[in-house]
C-alpha cells in the first residue's frame, strides 16, 4: 500500500524539539490514531514526545491536540482516528498566571 | 582539593516560579546573574554536585504546559542537557507520572555519582550516573502506608533526603507521612516519627501522617537530626527512634526551613512563621534564628534584613555554603533573596523582584568558566 503523509503541526515552543521543524510528516500506509502517531515521534524526537504526554501515556492536562480543527478530547481522545492526508495541530492551552 | 586563598569562587542557584537564575561571586558581597533559564517554567528543585572535580547544576523543571523533567549543566547555565528518555520516570507498572521534582540531593563526597532524588507523587529516587538516571527506590513506593500517605498544600511529595556518612542510613521526609527511616541503605523503611505532633489529625500522635517541612543532619552528631514541622520544631538524638521540641526560644513553632551547618555540631538555623493561618514573619518581622548548642538555645538574625516582610520562605528555599564561616541563603516567596558570608550575622539583598523563589542553592566552586552574563 502507499504510503501517505499525516502533518503534525507545532507550536513554536516546541519547535527546538523537533530539529526546528514547524511541521513534521508522518508517513502511514492505513488509518492510524493520534496516539500512535504520537508514538512514532517517540522514537525520532523523544523529548517532544515527553512533553505531549506523561509516562503513562496521557495526554498533558494543558497539551491540546486538534485533527483537522477538531479538539482530540471532544473526540476519542487519543483513540481519535486519523489518516493520511489530515493534519494534526498541536498548541498550548491558555493557562497559567 | 585544597583551594588557595582567592581561588574560591561562589555559586548561587535560585529556581522560580518562572524559571532559574544563576549567580556567581567572587567573595560572597558582588553577584553576577544569568538567567531566567527555563523562563515559564517553574523550578521546585535544585542540585549543585562539585563531587568528581566539576560542577553540576541539576535542576527540576516543570512546565504547566509541559509537564516535569530534571536537567543539568556543567558549564554553569551555558548549556543544559536533558536526557533524551527523561532522568525520572516512573516505570509501567507503577501507572504513576512524574509531576514534579522535589528535592535533588547529591550524596557525600565518598560516592561520587550518587544523587537522591524525592519527588511528586510520594517517592524516592536514586541515580549513580551523576543525575542522568535515576531509579525508583521500590521500598518506599511498595510501603504499606502508602495508600494513607496524604497531600500537604503543595502537593504530595518526598521532600527531603539525608544519608549518613557510610550510606547505610537513610532518613526521608515526606508531606504528609512523616520521617521515613533505612538502615539498609535504602531497601527498607519505617515510619520514625515518635514525638512529632500531628496536631490536625485524630490522633494527634500517629505512627505516620505528620506534615514534617523539612529535615536536616547535624554535622558532627551521629544520629542527630533536626526537623522543621508543621508547628513543631525537633531533635532526635537516637536517629529518630524519638524526637523532642526545640522549639522553646523560637517567636513561631511554624515554618518550613532547616538548615545545618556543614561541620560544625549543633548550629541549624530556622526561619519562623507565625503559623498556620497566618504564613508570614511573626509580627511581619522577618528573621532567621540560629541554634549553636542543638536547639537548646536560638539566636535572633535580623541584621540586613527588611523592616517589613509578609512573604512566606518556603522547605527549599534557603541553603548553605560550606566556606568559612558558612554562608546562609533564602529566598521569599516575594521574589527577594538574601545573602550572609557570616553565618547568619548580617544578611544582605542580593536579588529582589523575582517570581517566588522555590529553592535556593549555594557552592563553593573552583575553576569553573565565568558565566556570560
Amino acid at each position: 500500500m502507499a504510503s501517505e503523509v499525516i502533518e503534525i503541526v507545532l507550536p513554536s515552543v516546541l519547535q527546538p524539539l523537533a530539529a526546528g521543524n514547524a511541521v513534521l510528516a508522518a508517513a502511514v500506509e492505513g488509518p492510524e490514531t493520534v496516539g500512535t502517531v504520537l508514538d512514532s515521534l517517540s522514537a525520532d524526537y523523544p523529548v517532544l514526545a515527553r512533553r505531549l504526554r506523561d509516562e503513562t501515556g496521557a495526554l498533558r492536562r494543558f497539551v491540546n491536540i486538534y485533527v483537522d480543527g477538531s479538539e482530540v478530547r471532544r473526540l476519542d481522545g487519543l483513540e481519535t482516528p486519523v489518516r493520511g492526508g489530515q493534519e494534526i495541530l498541536i498548541i498550548q492551552s491558555v493557562a497559567g498566571g | 582539593m585544597e583551594l588557595m586563598a582567592g581561588d574560591e569562587k561562589y555559586l548561587l542557584a535560585i529556581g522560580t516560579k518562572k524559571g532559574l537564575w544563576l549567580a556567581t561571586s567572587p567573595d560572597r558581597k558582588e553577584w553576577s546573574f544569568t538567567g531566567p533559564h527555563f523562563l515559564m517554567s517553574e523550578i521546585p528543585s535544585v542540585g549543585i554536585d562539585t563531587r568528581d572535580g566539576r560542577t553540576r547544576i541539576m535542576v527540576g523543571v516543570r512546565s504547566e504546559h509541559w509537564g516535569p523533567t530534571v536537567a543539568h549543566s556543567d558549564d554553569l547555565g551555558q548549556t543544559w542537557t536533558e536526557p533524551d528518555n527523561g532522568a525520572i520516570t516512573f516505570p509501567e507498572d507503577t501507572g504513576a507520572a512524574l509531576e514534579r521534582v522535589w528535592q535533588i540531593y547529591p550524596d557525600k563526597e565518598s560516592r561520587p555519582g550518587v544523587v537522591w532524588a524525592g519527588a511528586e507523587p510520594i517517592s524516592v529516587w536514586k541515580s549513580t550516573d551523576g543525575g542522568e538516571h535515576f531509579e525508583l527506590n521500590r521500598g518506599l513506593w511498595d510501603h504499606p502506608h502508602r495508600s494513607e500517605w496524604g497531600a500537604g498544600y503543595g502537593g504530595a511529595a518526598a521532600h527531603s533526603i539525608v544519608v549518613n556518612p557510610d550510606g547505610g542510613q537513610v532518613h526521608v521526609a515526606m508531606s504528609t507521612g512523616g520521617v521515613y527511616r533505612s538502615l539498609d541503605g535504602g531497601t527498607s523503611w519505617e515510619a520514625r516519627n515518635k514525638g512529632i505532633s500531628a496536631y490536625f489529625m485524630p490522633d494527634p500522635n500517629p505512627e505516620f501522617g505528620q506534615c514534617v517541612h523539612k529535615i536536616a543532619a547535624d554535622a558532627a552528631v551521629d544520629g542527630r537530626l533536626y526537623a522543621q514541622n508543621h508547628h513543631g520544631v525537633y531533635r532526635t538524638d537516637d536517629n529518630g527512634d524519638t524526637w523532642e521540641s526545640i522549639a522553646g526560644g523560637l517567636p513561631a513553632d511554624f515554618g518550613f526551613v532547616m538548615l545545618t551547618h556543614p561541620r560544625r555540631e549543633g548550629t541549624a538555623w530556622v526561619v519562623p512563621l507565625k503559623a498556620d493561618g497566618e504564613r508570614i514573619p511573626p509580627d511581619g518581622k522577618l528573621a532567621v534564628h540560629r541554634t549553636d548548642d542543638a536547639g537548646n538555645s536560638w539566636t535572633r538574625l535580623d541584621s540586613g534584613l527588611p523592616d517589613h516582610e509578609y512573604n512566606s520562605i518556603l522547605r527549599d528555599a534557603a541553603s548553605v555554603d560550606t566556606a568559612e564561616p558558612v554562608g546562609v541563603y533564602f529566598g521569599t516567596r516575594g521574589g527577594t533573596v538574601y545573602a550572609s558570608d557570616d553565618e547568619g550575622a548580617n544578611f544582605s539583598e542580593v536579588a529582589a523582584h523575582l517570581p517566588d523563589v522555590l529553592c535556593v542553592r549555594a557552592a563553593v566552586i573552583s575553576g569553573a568558566p565565568a558565566p556570560v552574563v
